[in-house]
């Protein structure tokens, strides 16, 4: 088997944060693709709760749309989605809340609504979807986005869902229920908050990559913790699941379930 | 009482110029005939609401049919932009566009209240979202018993819904399954509704618990056989994926659009006509 690429070890990295058991609250694109596959590897019980409606979604190829007829097939129960947000997210029966973003900021705060002013925006991205209480209410959040200048900014155009605010205790302050973003996993690395200041501090490094590299791919001056772990590489078997997960996908659909959300 | 009409009769009938019109459907059962419809009327100065404009919404407005959008996730999904919503909302083409935008737990929440006949929702939400600051509607109250300080948004009450179901019965009973969205919330809270449907039969055949649309609940019913084509209707027929991403090519420009939509849909008689045209029946699924 070839070696993994670095989106691979982004997907497989992130999977590694879901416990077995865990009852996760799922993005589509990138983490459905970690979700699905953590729960075909390390995390057989794993719960995957999507917008739409079902929970305990088993879906045997990545959906395409949050909506997608596999994830209503394959759950262990349908719901409406006032449902899903009411009884679900807001009753704190979320574990992790798993994200991807378009921009986010050294303290996870993320945007996915506009490039520019609000009023007048230079791009105007999709919106805010489920984000911003997915942000606020699940136990925890993980969230998985490429690393680049662009995504990783000093200041973001807007805030559409909170990570810590402007740090510190700023979350309790606000008297959100989650304790808010606990990994940031990119193609180069993993942030972790710093437990007082909970800014983004780089925690692990994947193999083969440099300091330098995540400072120069960064928007703000990068924190390092004392100690910088390596990423494990990929085993076999997370490497062929993925990668059959995603060959069934490109079957069964005519294309890669891919990055968007 | 729910009338058994021709989709074309029940647009005329229940869609005012100016009205609020929700047309829900998450991902699934999106009611594109109704939409097409709508478009082949002209009607104008509509407030669209959807959680998740879809690509119905793109040729909406890209079209000029709305002067207000509600929304709380606007996406091609799986795909990326809706680029006549962009259009709109950056370059004000066709006309500008005016936004209300919220979170999909705000809107949810807002129907719900809505179909409780009550004046607003509550909720944990927004915190720390700019949504909050650039959306008047969203609000804080303190909770009466506790002082705790909460969400609020008002109820969403449209004059017209339009949903697309797999089934109704002959007396207007409506029945849907699979992913369910926000679509009885969103017929129990507007004045009018109008459901289209896969096909009409003698006997639902629906279990206790199965979610029903009462006739006495729904306006209109009309039989359009892949009225939610190219999105899907779980037991009838899957998602015309293929579409969604030839969509983004359709509608990157100006002129593709504007020819496409006068040769698919202004030039077309009714849905069927479309369908005809462009959807090769996607494989049928079983029942």
């Amino acid at each position: 088997m070839t070696k993994a690429t670095t989106s691979e070890m982004m997907t497989i990295a992130s999977s590694r944060r879901l416990k077995d058991g865990d009852v996760c609250f799922v993005g589509i694109g990138l983490p459905s693709t970690a979700a699905n596959l953590a729960r075909l590897t390390h995390a057989p019980n794993i719960v995957l709760i999507y917008e739409s409606g079902p929970i305990g979604a088993k879906p045997h190829v990545l959906p395409l749309s949050i909506g997608d007829g596999d994830l209503a097939e394959t759950a262990d129960t349908v719901v409406s989605t006032p449902e899903i947000f009411r009884y679900w997210l807001q009753g704190g029966r979320i574990d992790v809340g798993f994200l991807g973003a378009a921009q986010i900021d050294r303290f996870a705060n993320i945007n996915t609504t506009v490039i520019g002013s609000y009023g007048k925006p230079k791009t105007r991205l999709p919106g805010a979807g489920g984000a911003p209480e997915i942000a606020s209410s699940a136990k925890r959040v993980l969230i998985i986005l490429r690393h680049s200048l662009r995504a990783f900014v000093s200041k973001l155009d807007f805030v559409t869902s909170m990570g810590f605010g402007e740090g510190g205790d700023h979350r309790a302050r606000l008297g959100l229920p989650g304790a808010g973003p606990q990994a940031i996993v990119t193609d180069l690395c993993i942030f972790e908050p710093d437990p007082e200041s909970r800014e983004l501090v780089v925690t692990s490094l994947h193999q083969g990559v440099t300091r330098e590299k995540v400072a120069a791919t960064t928007g703000w001056p990068v924190r390092f913790a004392q100690t910088v772990e390596t990423i494990e590489a990929a085993s076999e078997n997370e490497l062929a699941v993925l990668r059959d997960l995603e060959q069934r996908t490109m079957l069964a659909h005519g294309v890669a379930a891919g990055d968007a959300s | 009482m729910a009338e058994l009409i021709l989709l074309r009769e029940a647009i005329q009938t229940l869609v005012q110029d100016g009205d609020m019109v929700a047309m829900e459907g998450f991902t699934h059962l999106i009611p594109f005939a109704a939409g097409h419809e709508i478009i082949r009327q002209h009607k104008k100065d509509l407030t669209l609401v959807r959680m998740t404009p879809d690509l119905i919404y793109d040729q909406l407005i890209g079209m000029g049919c709305a002067k207000k959008l509600i929304f709380s996730w606007g996406g091609n999904p799986g795909v990326g932009s809706l680029h006549r919503f962009r259009d709109a909302v950056e370059n004000a083409w066709p006309l500008p566009l005016e936004i209300e935008e919220h979170s999909h737990a705000g809107l949810a929440n807002a129907y719900v209240s809505g179909a409780s006949n009550l004046p607003f929702a509550v909720m944990r939400g927004y915190a720390g979202s700019e949504l909050a600051e650039h959306n008047p509607n969203v609000r804080t109250i303190i909770c009466p018993f506790t002082g705790e300080q909460l969400t609020a948004v008002p109820s969403l009450r449209p004059d017209v819904a339009i949903i697309h179901a797999q089934k109704a019965d002959r007396k207007g009973n409506v029945l849907l399954w699979g992913i369910l969205g926000v679509q009885k919330e969103a017929v129990l809270a507007a004045r009018r509704s109008i459901v289209t449907v896969e096909e009409v039969v003698d006997d639902l055949e629906a279990g206790p618990n199965a979610c029903i649309l009462p006739r006495w609940v729904v306006t209109a019913v009309c039989e359009v056989p892949r009225g939610a084509t190219p999105s899907y209707a779980h037991g009838y027929y899957a998602r015309d994926n293929r579409f969604y991403r030839t969509w983004d090519a359709i509608s990157r420009t100006r002129e593709s659009f504007l020819t496409w939509m006068q040769e698919q849909v202004l030039g077309v008689s009714d849905f069927s006509e479309y369908l005809h045209h462009n959807h090769v029946v996607a494989e049928e699924v079983r029942r």
